[in-house]
């Protein structure tokens, strides 16, 4: 197989990751138009729980994902309690100002207990290395990755189509005031989608350790790769996240590999050229 | 009337008081570094470096008491930096400037140093052009032309005879580029490739296949710090380069000890060049890392033993001079000044002001259970050969 | 309506136009400096051109609604001009600024029509990624801007021949608050004008002022093409009293550290970015001098405290202080 497979591939799962990563925002903002710029903050929380829990209490990397899930969606619940749910009829700019606040007190909270290195983790043995296929190399990892976020990606889709649960979901997206005067209770609902949003998040963060690494400038610097997925994507659709992460992800990379010269700069014309053909998204619906 | 007088005597109190301070005779060092952002381990490493010397050589030198002024830079912000430098001086009376961990900060302040005629002693940037900017500077580091130039010449001489490079695409990347490029080729050896990755750089994938498609001996890699060294060194052994078939050289982030535990026995083999790593096994060595250990609960890298030589030369320098604070005594003190460092013997060469020491060359082999940078080589008193092209 | 409350809106425009007691205080109190505080006059400096920057930023944010996450971009090209121009030879800062401004405002006219045809998530992704483009270009054209290392040798002229830039900032903070004040009184005249009005429509309801028959593109373009040539200017103060210009002065966190500066002091009213800067950056010196590390920790909170208590920034806040003050006497 010519080598541009084995590099598609790793587009692919670096695709994945951001979507994991973004899936939660372009929900919620699509739902209750609340931009949440500390987004990543809980991914970067869901990353240093696993750091804690593998290397200070010796979990073992499987058993720690789904608690870094969890914590990831408590603390969002919590925010979004005492906090944010004050301002959903605020303006963009307060919104911003708010969540950017949280985020700066998150880096400093995480420098101040983890200091500012990076926090390796060590992944057991059978997610280590690589897997030589047809004279390619495809890393362990990169597939446990696709696997997870395919797996996601299934569930979440099912559950969007099949449940109650996610035609209400779909209902507060498509007309808030709509929804409510239907007698769906949106403000729990928007308090749920958060909390399982965020959680993905956190899934995201502690995924990505062992692809991308973790510091206390995570939250910021995975902020503008997840802003410009949600908008190419389309608020409020799984469907656009995906599509735009894989779109990111495969033209990040392929860029880099065809010609490295263009580098980031790719990734930022394809964003804008994207935005301003289709300005709502990919499969935006305003 | 008599809150006047209490108000006028205490002033001139204030004045006497500071005038009596300064009698004592402070030297102060306005020591300006990155202490916050995505710089601040590396601050926080040069700044255990200096507090150790501090505290094993006591506050006072060449009979003067040592004052430590710290002022955040934040990160990459030369209009911040000069700012500090000129308060320093101006505001806070500080004789000497010091610190400096990136090259934009320290080629603003150096301007400074320059107009005001202030000693300056870099402890880290680590570009050539740097000492040429003010007369009154020295630096106590490392030159990227001085660690990659000589791996280089080491790798065309130990049998690698194409390699493929590999770096950031901004100023020291581009700088380790050129000169191990130098190096290599003036020691015979042949360069198939290169190729230059953007700077804040999440997957390397498609820039080692490439360097894999040129089917090269060895392949070189610069990356900052951080983040990247483990994302290459696994994109790497992901991609299937095996380190006993294909070398992997780099520059001593590469194989740090974060990046080392991130990437596990992937990592064996790499190559790697520094002028100073915490195994190495000289006696004064040993001693600093067991008293780093004692203090700081970590193990210290390249960075803090550039802020410990740095306080060294301070304090040698202030000690020739008898306490003398003007530019041209320190600077005139500081050249030519030798002395045992952790990393080895070091000097300031009396022309360029530049640091003079032994390059090591290390490779990741496995020690026990863990994984180490053993030294495998090295050339001593290397000058910046930066400078020779000037 | 009676005669009493409005009686016509050349006359409501000339009650606004009015300079207040409390901005004739203002602006002498930045005189201060120079006597009470002569330390600090670089810091003061930097102070005035933030401002500056932030001033262009509350033309478009506040004034006409365009939320930018980019506009460093335009700051950049200012600093970068007038540095080139310093380094190719021509060292006269009056020139050097108004050549960089006019330069930073001819990108900006470029990049309005593609402004002016967006707005909310769509146009904030754009002035992001415009903002990016350049960055990541200036750090490839490292022959032109020095990339990495920043631009060297830029070396400014004495001001009129005579006042040199010292090493206490005398004639840092003098140049560059004559700067700001002029523009200042320039933008203020703009604000007040039918103008000012017609942006602050915009900004409401833009297609309400589109049915009454208002160019709100060309309005848009205008504006935004003023603001750029201010950013620019603020930029090339930069580079001149600092004698340094590197990537940063493009970069995202000088986007986001001037749109935090104006919300902070309270957007579409001018004097609010100009206390949000002034607060921001002199809060900043001080917590960087007392525990460097967790800066972020207490703007963050500040952050919070200002959208939580105060929704209008510092300025609304202290508005309706002086209301409630008025009020009570």
């Amino acid at each position: 197989m010519p080598p541009v497979f084995g590099v598609l591939f790793d587009g692919i799962a670096y695709g994945m990751l951001l979507f994991l990563l973004s899936v939660g925002l372009s929900v919620t903002l699509g739902m209750m138009n609340f931009v949440n710029l500390a987004h990543c903050s809980f991914a970067m929380l869901g990353g240093y729980v696993t750091v804690t829990l593998m290397n200070a209490l010796g979990w073992p990397f499987f058993a720690t994902l789904p608690v870094a899930f969890a914590a990831a969606a408590a603390a969002s619940v919590v925010l979004e309690r005492v906090f944010f749910r004050r301002f959903y009829n605020a303006s963009d700019l307060e919104q911003c100002l708010l969540t950017i606040g949280v985020v700066f007190v998150s880096i400093a909270a995480a420098a101040y207990i983890y200091g500012t290195d990076q926090q390796p983790v060590q992944l057991p043995d059978f997610l280590r290395g690589s897997i030589a296929f047809a004279g390619l190399n495809f890393a362990v990892y990169r597939l446990f990755l696709i696997a997870v976020a395919l797996v996601i990606t299934v569930v979440l889709v099912a559950a969007l189509e099949t449940t109650r649960f996610g035609a209400q979901v779909r209902a507060a997206v498509n007309n808030q005031r709509m929804a409510r005067g239907l007698g769906i209770d949106v403000d729990t609902l928007f308090a749920v989608t958060f909390a399982l949003g965020s959680g993905l998040a956190g899934l995201g963060g502690a995924l990505a350790i062992a692809m991308v690494g973790l510091d206390p400038s995570f939250a910021f610097s995975y902020l503008i790769y997840v802003l410009i997925v949600v908008s190419v994507g389309g608020l409020g659709s799984i469907g656009g996240s995906f599509a735009a992460a894989m779109l990111l992800g495969i033209s990040d990379i392929a860029g880099k590999y065809y010609v490295p010269a263009i580098g980031s700069i790719l990734i930022y014309l394809v964003m804008m050229v994207l935005i301003m053909a289709r300005p709502a998204g990919l499969f935006g619906r305003r | 009337m008599q809150r006047l007088l209490w108000g006028l005597a205490g002033c001139a109190l204030a004045l006497f008081g500071a005038g009596a301070a300064n009698a004592q005779n402070t030297v102060k060092i306005g020591l300006i570094m990155p202490y916050s952002g995505q710089f601040a381990d590396t601050a926080t490493q040069m700044d255990n470096g200096i507090k150790l010397y501090m505290k094993q050589n006591g506050d006072t030198a060449g009979g003067a008491k040592i004052e430590l002024i710290r002022k955040d830079t934040g990160g990459i912000a030369p209009d911040v930096a000069k700012r500090l430098a000129q308060e320093a001086i101006v505001r806070d009376h500080a004789d000497i400037l010091a610190g400096f961990v990136l090259t934009p900060n320290a080629l603003a302040a150096a301007d400074v140093s320059a107009e005001a005629k202030k000693f300056m002693v870099v402890m880290n940037a680590a570009t050539s052009i740097i000492t040429t900017k003010s007369p009154y500077l020295a630096r106590t580091s490392l030159t990227t032309p001085q660690l990659n130039y000589t791996l280089g010449t080491w790798a065309a001489k130990n049998g690698i005879k194409k390699i493929y490079t590999m770096v950031s695409d901004y100023g020291p990347g581009i700088d380790a580029e050129t000169w191990f490029q130098k190096g290599f080729k003036d020691g015979g050896g042949e360069i198939v490739g290169s190729v230059r990755f953007p700077v804040a750089n999440p997957d390397f994938s498609a820039f080692v296949q490439r360097a894999k498609d040129s089917s090269p001996d060895a392949i070189y890699v610069w990356v900052p710090g951080g983040a990247q060294p483990a994302a290459v060194g696994k994109a790497l052994a992901e991609r299937g380069i095996d380190t006993s078939k294909t070398k992997v050289l780099g520059q001593d982030a590469l194989t740090a000890e974060s990046a080392l535990k991130s990437m596990g026995d992937q990592a064996l083999g790499i190559i790697m060049v520094a002028n100073y790593d915490y195994n190495l096994s000289s006696p004064t060595n040993q001693a600093y890392v067991k008293a780093y250990n004692d203090e700081f609960h970590r193990n210290p890298d390249f960075f803090s033993v550039g802020g410990y030589d740095g306080m060294h030369l301070i304090y040698a320098a202030l000690q020739k001079t008898g306490g003398k604070t003007d530019g041209d005594s320190l600077i005139a003190a500081a050249k030519g000044m030798a002395w045992e460092s952790p990393r080895g013997p070091m000097s300031i060469d009396p022309e360029t002001r530049d640091v003079v020491q032994t390059v090591h060359i290390f490779k990741v082999e496995k020690v026990g259970d863990e994984l180490r940078n053993v030294e495998i080589d090295k050339v001593p008193n290397v000058k910046d050969p930066g400078h020779m092209t000037h | 309506m009676t005669s009493a409350t409005i009686a016509g809106p050349h006359d409501y425009l000339r009650t606004q136009t009015r300079w207040r007691w409390a901005e004739i205080v203002f602006w002498l109190a930045t005189l201060l400096p120079f006597v009470l505080a002569p330390d600090y006059l670089l810091l003061a400096s930097q102070v005035a051109i933030a401002a500056l920057f932030v001033l262009s930023l509350d033309l478009i944010l506040g004034f006409a609604g365009i939320v930018s996450l980019g506009h460093a971009a335009y700051f950049g090209t200012g600093a970068y001009m007038a540095g080139l121009i310093s380094e190719w030879g021509w060292g006269e800062p009056l020139t050097g600024l108004l050549i960089a401004g006019l330069v930073a405002g001819a990108f900006g006219y470029l990049t309005s029509f593609i402004i002016a045809r967006f707005r909310h998530l769509p146009l904030i992704m754009i002035t992001l990624g415009i903002g990016l483009l350049l960055q990541e270009t200036a750090n490839s054209a490292s022959w032109l801007t020095g990339g990495f290392d920043g631009l060297q040798g830029i070396h400014t002229w004495p001001i009129a021949g005579k006042f040199h830039f010292d090493l206490y900032g005398y004639t840092a903070y003098g140049y560059a608050l004559a700067v700001l004040f002029a523009i200042f009184l320039g933008a203020r005249r703009l604000t007040h004008s039918p103008f000012g009005l017609a942006l602050r429509g915009i900004r409401d309801n833009s297609e309400r002022m589109r049915a009454i028959g208002a160019s709100t593109r060309s309005h848009i373009r205008t504006v935004y093409t003023i603001a750029g040539m201010i950013a620019g200017v603020a930029g090339a103060l930069l580079a001149q009293t600092t004698e340094t210009v590197s990537l940063e002065a493009l970069g995202f966190q000088r986007s986001a550290d001037v749109l935090v500066m104006l919300i902070l002091g309270g957007t579409g009213r001018l004097y609010g970015g100009l206390l949000g800067a002034i607060v921001y950056m002199v809060a900043r010196d001080r917590f960087s001098g007392l525990n460097p590390q967790y800066w972020y920790f207490w703007i963050g909170l500040l952050l919070i405290a200002v959208v939580v208590v105060l929704p209008n920034g510092l300025l609304g806040g202290l508005s309706l202080l002086a209301r409630r003050v008025k009020a009570a006497s």
